[in-house]
């Protein structure tokens, strides 16, 4: 995080996108846009593009990380060479091993991985184009993909950010607010359990400044999930159309 | 990082942790004994060694010269790796790092970089061609739990007790003179790490109790009582209310390991 040069923050108290501080990004989300997974979703948080897939449960490789008594959950989360300014290298950076690993913590508590012993399931998130908050828009979107396919979950998870920038506590970071900005804390929420399944903070906060972006995330993730089940529920209504 | 434990010993972790009390005689809120030695490798710039406990960790500083990052042409560079060496567990395999070290690297160099730990400044040397780079590196040698905090808290103690070669600049040229300086510190974050085993915060967890956790949060405080880095792990969750509780207990532990080192 750099030292801030111009103003994040207008004297209206608008941002660079004209957006309010506890507001969202626009967001669309699509379940079922690939064919071949199991279950799949597509979400546009702001300029980001990203994509996640689900196949599964399926048997194991290799056999020997199969679990006696759940399922094995995999994650990969890859940001495309061309989804960042200064092409990124394809391979996994430490980063992205990160991001899979905490990206897997977080949906883990949402499946009844108990159901389905000895089997895989492997989630793929690749993310097409990255402005800030993408491991929050993958976690939205592997949730659904998760759901499309089928497999029992306790609850959806949603996820979205929130930060400092300019000494004020703002939702939803985009690239320039991430990078000028000096805080950024991600949060998922289950949020039918009020269970929180990421939470990540790199920057400087006092106590008090780190319970107001919390709560903003919360009330973030409220907004995501009702988006998430709106998009699920689309997905079969129009099937039932198309069968009509 | 797992390994096998008996349903009998998880029910009995879980019900002495209900009681208040921990199956080591801990309370819920106590820390393992720490040890803090410094400068025990003489061939690094700077280096500690942390026995939490049992979980002992090494940290070893070396200095270069090298290129600064082209968005940050006048600071130096710090690089955080960490190597979870066979020699320190059973379940730990040679080989390339896994997410587990990977993890507990960016975790302290979270702690350190957000934290503002080091005057990165005062590492340029030509601004834009050539700075200092402060290799960080974290070697576990023996595994009983919680090893974010031990390896962040020898991270530190290496950094403290660095020092970086003097130089001058001669024909464009960089030249080591004659001595030492200590490196630029600023901050001593701290790191405490709460786990949720049943619905109830234990403070640094050791290697059963890791093995049983539904998930752990790892909070980074700085000299001013801030937070400077947050990591939550494992496959179970927190509720916000639990979130805050783990954050008081950080805030309040942190305090008294900066007093008992008198950081």
């Amino acid at each position: 995080m750099s030292q801030k040069s111009e103003k994040l923050i207008d004297k209206k108290g608008l941002r660079l996108d004209g957006r309010k501080s506890d507001e969202l990004r626009s967001i669309k989300i699509e379940v079922g846009a690939l064919s071949n997974a199991d279950g799949s979703a597509y979400i546009e948080l702001g300029k980001n593009k990203i994509l996640a897939a689900v196949y599964g449960p399926k048997e194991l490789h290799p056999k020997h990380l199969a679990l006696p008594d759940r399922m094995f959950l995999r994650c990969r989360y890859h940001m495309a060479p061309f989804s960042v300014q200064e092409r990124k290298s394809p391979a996994p950076s430490r980063r992205e091993i990160e991001l899979s690993k905490v990206i897997r913590e977080s949906l883990e508590p949402s499946i009844f991985l108990e159901y389905y012993p000895r089997t895989g399931i492997d989630v793929f998130v690749e993310v097409l184009q990255a402005d800030g908050s993408t491991r929050c828009a993958s976690i939205t979107a592997a949730s659904l993909a998760i759901a499309d396919a089928g497999i029992p979950m306790r609850d959806l998870v949603a996820a979205c950010s929130a930060g400092k920038i300019d000494d004020t506590i703002v939702l939803d970071l985009m690239d320039t607010e991430d990078k000028m900005g000096t805080a950024d804390v991600p949060v998922a929420l289950m949020p039918n359990l009020n269970a929180i399944t990421l939470l990540q903070m790199d920057g400087i906060l006092t106590s008090e400044e780190f319970e107001k972006a919390l709560n903003l995330t919360l009330e973030g993730c409220m907004k995501i999930y009702a988006m998430q089940k709106e998009a699920l529920k689309a997905k079969y209504v129009s099937v039932k159309e198309v069968e009509e | 990082m797992a390994s096998v434990i008996t349903r009998v010993k998880q029910k009995q972790i879980v019900q002495s942790i209900d009681k208040g009390k921990r199956l080591d005689g801990r309370g819920l809120t106590d820390y393992r004994e720490i040890k803090v030695e410094q400068g025990i490798i003489e061939r690094a710039e700077g280096s500690a060694r942390v026995l939490l406990g049992k979980t002992e960790v090494m940290v070893g500083t070396k200095i270069e010269i090298g290129e600064p990052f082209p968005d940050t042409p006048n600071e130096g560079v710090l690089t955080v790796n960490t190597e979870l060496v066979p020699l320190a567990s059973s379940t730990f395999e040679p080989g390339p790092p896994d997410e587990n070290s990977i993890e507990i690297a960016r975790v302290v160099d979270r702690g350190i970089r957000e934290s503002k730990a080091i005057d990165v400044e005062k590492l340029c040397i030509e601004p834009g061609k050539k700075v200092f780079v402060v290799f960080v590196d974290v070697y576990v040698l023996n595994h009983d739990g919680n090893l974010i905090d031990a390896s962040a808290l020898a991270a530190m103690a290496a950094l403290l007790n660095t020092k970086m070669p003097n130089y001058e600049i001669e024909k464009g040229e960089v030249k080591t003179k004659q001595g030492y300086t200590q490196l630029p510190i600023r901050r001593r974050p701290i790191t405490v790490t709460s786990a949720k085993i049943n619905g109830k915060l234990v403070v640094d967890p050791w290697l059963e109790e890791e093995q049983i956790m539904d998930a752990r949060l790892s909070i980074g405080i700085d000299d001013d009582d801030n937070i400077c880095a947050m990591q939550k792990g494992g496959s179970g969750y927190f509720t916000p209310e639990q979130v805050l509780e783990a954050l008081k207990i950080a805030r309040e532990k942190a305090e008294e390991i900066r007093k008992k080192l008198e950081w």
